[in-house]
């Protein structure tokens, strides 16, 4: 893409507020280096969001948006839940799919832009919510990872169908009972990294946003894995404080408790997705 | 027809409704007529002129130095502005903006009559805003407001606006300036 639509007409700039001057100005753009130590000083992607106070989330959008390392041609491809109502304020291109099939849309994108811009490289993610990638969009999240697209699936998991109103998701926790599951979850929650990998993903990580360094590093590899080698999959746990009955300040202390448990810091790669980040890593991207 | 005036917060405020279509090519719409384009920039600038705190919204296709002809028709479109009087408030991209606008600064096309409302904008002009949200923000405006509405278009139009101004370009925007210009020396202003 070019840089020029981000520049403003010199012409007009005077009637511009300062936080799209600063998108020209102070935004990461065309920096494969960026991470999250910019946060502090550049003008971050997301201006503000619509998600509930102190919503761990928000702070996983952050890090990611702040991680990309080519935002100017990153497409994200979204899905129904408490994630789409953040990206109508992002400065990305984003694609809201409907419910389940973000991974079909994505594969299709992806297929597209690399037949129009054979010269160019455009990286494509899906991001959604634990029930659009692993319970009503488990087949084409699957789907995707079998034909080996080249797209990086992350998933928010907050363990539940939050934004309406408590129903239990297949990543509940075994036990957990919920506004809309008084009896407790029945069976044990879904092992999506494991399935990943038996699926084909060169790249699979699980881990909480607690650590917003270790966020970063796991989407570089696997936006960069996904660009040469086949799909990679992401697994971030996002509690919903509001759901689990934690105060708005209680999300980060949450995080910090179950990486200790089930969200135990997990990284997975193939000899292949290996090779890509090590050069990487010898490049200083990651 | 496409009255000027609220709608009534019609569920249809659409002029399609009303049998209106876009001008043919080398034409304008002004109302629910098609006309020759001179006549229609008059009369577009005759309001802009003569109504109440009339304001320029330029969109990102002029906002954004993307190519020359944006470069140089945000030129133009500080030189309309002051040929007019106008205020400029851009509408710089469409995303929905949470918590709310800033009505003073800026226009959103999924409300733009909030900043209609509050600056009793009675004429404007959308340029270089892209059609499909061009045709959104009109059509509220059209049912929420009793704003003068003309469009100058880079394609076909819009029937949702007072005034269409098709096709236009640097050419056609330095034509519409200089009628400007002759308008208000007509009004003696």
């Amino acid at each position: 893409m070019s840089f020029k639509i981000f520049k403003i007409n010199e012409d007009l700039k005077e009637f511009m507020p300062q936080e799209i001057i600063d998108l020209e100005e102070k935004a990461t753009w065309g920096n494969p280096k960026r991470g999250v130590m910019d946060l502090p000083y550049s003008k971050e992607l997301l201006e503000e969001h619509s998600l509930c106070a102190g919503c761990p989330e928000s702070a996983a959008f952050r890090y990611i948006l702040a991680s990309l390392p080519n935002p100017e041609d990153t497409i994200i491809v979204n899905s129904t839940g408490c994630t789409s109502l953040v990206f109508p304020h992002i400065a990305l291109h984003t694609v809201h799919s409907l419910f389940g099939n973000q991974s079909a849309i994505a594969s299709g994108i992806k297929r597209t832009l690399e037949w129009r811009f054979p010269d160019k490289v455009k990286d494509v993610i899906v991001l959604a919510g634990d029930g659009a990638v692993v319970d009503i969009g488990l087949d084409c999240t699957l789907q995707a990872f079998f034909r080996q697209e080249k797209i990086t699936t992350i998933c928010f998991d907050n363990e539940v169908y939050a934004n309406t109103g408590g129903q239990e998701s297949g990543m509940t926790v075994k036990g957990h009972v919920f506004k809309m599951a008084p009896k407790g979850k029945q069976w044990d929650k879904v092992p999506m990294w494991q399935l990943a990998i038996d699926s084909g993903c060169h790249y699979v990580a699980r881990l909480t946003v607690s650590s917003p360094k270790r966020v970063e590093q796991v989407i570089k590899k696997a936006i960069y894995v996904a660009r040469e080698v086949g799909p990679t999959y992401v697994h971030l746990y996002t509690p919903c404080i509001l759901e689990i009955g934690l105060n708005s300040d209680d999300g980060l202390e949450e995080m910090r408790r179950t990486d200790k448990e089930r969200f135990k810091f997990f990284e997975y790669m193939t000899d292949a997705a290996k090779e890509v980040i090590e050069r990487k890593k010898k490049e200083g991207l990651i | 027809m496409a009255e000027l005036g609220p709608s009534g917060y019609s569920p249809y405020p659409v002029a399609v409704y009303e049998n209106l279509l876009n001008p043919p090519p080398g034409k304008a719409l002004m109302f629910n007529e098609i006309v020759d384009e001179e006549i229609a920039m008059r009369e577009a600038a005759k309001a802009m002129l003569t109504r109440d705190n009339p304001t320029i919204f330029p969109g990102p296709q002029v906002l954004y130095a993307w190519n020359e002809e944006a470069r140089e028709k945000a030129r133009l479109v500080r030189k309309m502005a002051e040929v007019l009087g106008a205020k400029i408030i851009p509408m710089y991209d469409y995303r929905p903006k949470y918590p709310k606008i800033d009505p003073e600064r800026e226009i959103n096309p999924n409300h733009p009559n909030l900043t209609i409302w509050h600056n009793n904008i009675k004429a404007c002009i959308f340029i270089g805003v892209h059609c499909h949200y061009a045709n959104v923000a009109l059509k509220i405006i059209r049912a929420e407001t009793d704003c003068f509405t003309i469009a100058m278009c880079g394609m076909a139009g819009h029937e949702d606006a007072m005034i269409t101004l098709r096709d236009q370009h640097t050419e056609e925007i330095e034509k519409f300036i200089r009628i400007a210009e002759e308008v208000k020396r007509e009004l003696g202003k």
